[in-house]
């Protein structure tokens, strides 16, 4: 446990030191208030919620997370610190969790930056501030996965272009799995039962009932699932890396 | 227990090239085992074997007891290593990264002061500390990597070409610094510079094609040259024929003719290496040559390393 304090101090720091971190930040909140206030009609649909702001969440992310996650495990590899990392005397789990921690941690601390919209909305009217709570913690729980999924990944490759372009594209069938893009590869082959299940695996689903106020415990754990098993997946594919 | 490196058939295959082949040898505390060998030899592969960062295709090693496919931290916790090209986080600066290291190695306050301090005065990090290391030199770059492998005082010490990008001045630092260490702990270290060899080494392995083909102490290594006890003759007079009556005593071999940075000699090379200064410093005086230059030669250790490694021609 400690390793992993250590770990994910070094790690969280290390964004900080260069302009990624504020070059990141500023063109998520940019873009988090375009899709808002232009895609999502935010005044003129008259009502004090927030949905317009998290709808948006999902595709934001899609092409911000990857970023963050590309450089986890392909940067260290690249530059030869793995080496270095891996003969340090700490276990796989703590190396990974600590890593992980630190990228959602940051993408947390983009997400809290955005308390300003809050704000703004409580001065305009009465909105359901539960809700609003209920939908930042799912959106963070979703980051969590879309990044879990981005780590294992990138202890694939030692290039981050590749790792960042697959990830996105794997992040996308998550996040659209419920659409007919996917189903329609599966239909008229697969039992109906199995597009049930692959269904189940869409991000926007589980999100969209978040952020419509439906606060199913079923979508909190979802998203804690697909971080745990992308975590272990990382884990291993560190390990198998290492025997290459 | 003191056998503080034990390797036992370590071997390693990515896919159809085997790396390393069957490689067993052990070290002792107070011993510096030099590793050498050709470019691709798997002297890297085998010490990122060692210290955990690769998993063996067969055999294994154990550093203080400790195996480093089973007990692997217990076995880390105990090493200092140093990879080649040591590697480093770049944005850090070089007090960041060593403390970093302190914490990780579960040092924490005066404690981790102490050791940071006593690696950085180790290793003449001083003027450095604040810079981002990739901004640094090679050659600091692989002093604050010496610096990271000595934090915690480890008992064996693993170091990936120590010396390489460094200036004479520095090499002889560090050669001064592995030697002062050398008593408490277990050191290898892989080199391609022999003198380097004779330096600092106690025991020495030459690896080639994932093979060790030889290992013995430096000196021993070097006997097997047919230079090893051969006497360069130089005569201050052109024109006798020495070469002729040195050839005919018993203990000689052979005598070549040859010229070198020094001029034009004679070599006189020895039967199975024993010495032969005596009959020949006998024949010079009974003969009455007036000689210009007249030297015992010590085996080369870069003639056995060729013949070792380089396919019989």
């Amino acid at each position: 446990m400690h390793s992993t304090l250590v770990i994910f101090r070094r790690e969280l720091v290390s964004y900080f030191a260069t302009p990624l971190a504020y070059v990141f930040i500023v063109i998520f909140l940019v873009m988090a208030g375009a899709f808002a206030f232009f895609l999502g009609n935010f005044f003129e649909r008259g009502q004090a919620d927030l949905q317009p702001f998290f709808t948006f969440h999902p595709w934001l992310y899609l092409v911000l997370i990857p970023a963050l996650a590309m450089r986890l495990w392909a940067e260290e590899r690249k530059s030869g610190t793995i080496e270095l990392f891996l003969t340090l005397p700490i276990s796989m789990g703590a190396a990974v969790l600590g890593k992980f921690l630190a990228a959602w941690a940051f993408a947390g601390i983009a997400l809290i930056l955005t308390f300003p919209f809050w704000i703004t909305v409580n001065f305009l009217g009465h909105p359901d501030n539960g809700v609003i709570l209920a939908s930042y913690i799912g959106s963070f729980l979703m980051a969590g996965a879309f990044l879990a999924i981005g780590a294992a990944l990138s202890a694939l490759t030692k290039n981050q272009v590749i790792a960042f372009v697959v990830t996105a594209a794997v992040c996308f069938l998550f996040t659209v799995s419920g659409s007919p893009i996917v189903l329609g590869a599966l239909k008229g082959w697969a039992p109906e039962a199995a597009l049930r299940r692959v269904a189940s695996f869409s991000f926007l689903t589980h999100f969209n009932a978040i952020v419509r106020g439906v606060i199913d415990l079923r979508d909190a754990v979802f998203f804690a699932s697909v971080i745990g098993i992308f975590l272990f997946a990382n884990a291993i594919l560190v390990e198998l890396k290492k025997a290459d | 227990m003191d056998e503080m490196i034990e390797v036992r058939h370590l071997s390693k295959r990515f896919g159809p090239v085997t790396a390393v082949d069957d490689v067993s040898f052990s070290v002792k505390r107070g011993e510096v085992l030099g590793f050498l060998g050709p470019n691709g030899a798997g002297k890297s592969t085998t010490m990122k074997m060692i210290t955990g960062f690769l998993a063996p295709s067969g055999g294994t090693a154990v550093i203080c007891g400790h195996d480093i496919v089973d007990d692997a931290i217990a076995a880390k916790r105990r090493i200092g290593y140093l990879p080649e090209g040591a590697p480093a986080y770049p944005d850090m600066t070089a007090a960041g990264f060593l403390d970093f290291i302190a914490k990780i190695r579960g040092f924490a306050g005066a404690e981790a002061k102490r050791r940071i301090d006593l690696a950085i005065d180790r290793t003449e990090l001083a003027r450095v500390l604040d810079q981002p290391i990739e901004t640094l030199s090679k050659g600091f770059k692989r002093r604050v990597g010496l610096a990271q492998a000595l934090l915690h005082d480890p008992e064996v010490l693993i170091l990936d070409e120590p010396t390489d990008g460094l200036d004479p001045n520095q090499k002889h630092e560090v050669r001064r610094l592995i030697a002062a260490l050398a008593p408490e702990k277990a050191i290898i270290i892989s080199t391609h510079i022999l003198e380097e060899v004779d330096a600092v080494c106690t025991r020495a392995i030459i690896i080639s094609a994932g093979r060790v083909l030889a290992d013995g102490t430096p000196g021993a290594l070097a006997a097997r040259s047919r230079h090893h006890n051969a006497v360069r003759l130089a005569l201050a007079i052109e024109g006798i024929d020495a070469a002729a009556a040195l050839r005919r005593l018993p203990g000689v071999e052979t005598v070549e003719e040859m010229e070198d940075g020094e001029g034009r000699a004679l070599m006189i090379f020895p039967r199975d290496g024993h010495p032969i200064i005596t009959e020949i410093g006998d024949l010079v005086r009974t003969a009455g040559w007036s000689v210009a230059a007249l030297r015992v030669e010590r085996g080369r250790l870069d003639d056995v390393f060729r013949d070792i490694t380089l396919p019989p021609a």
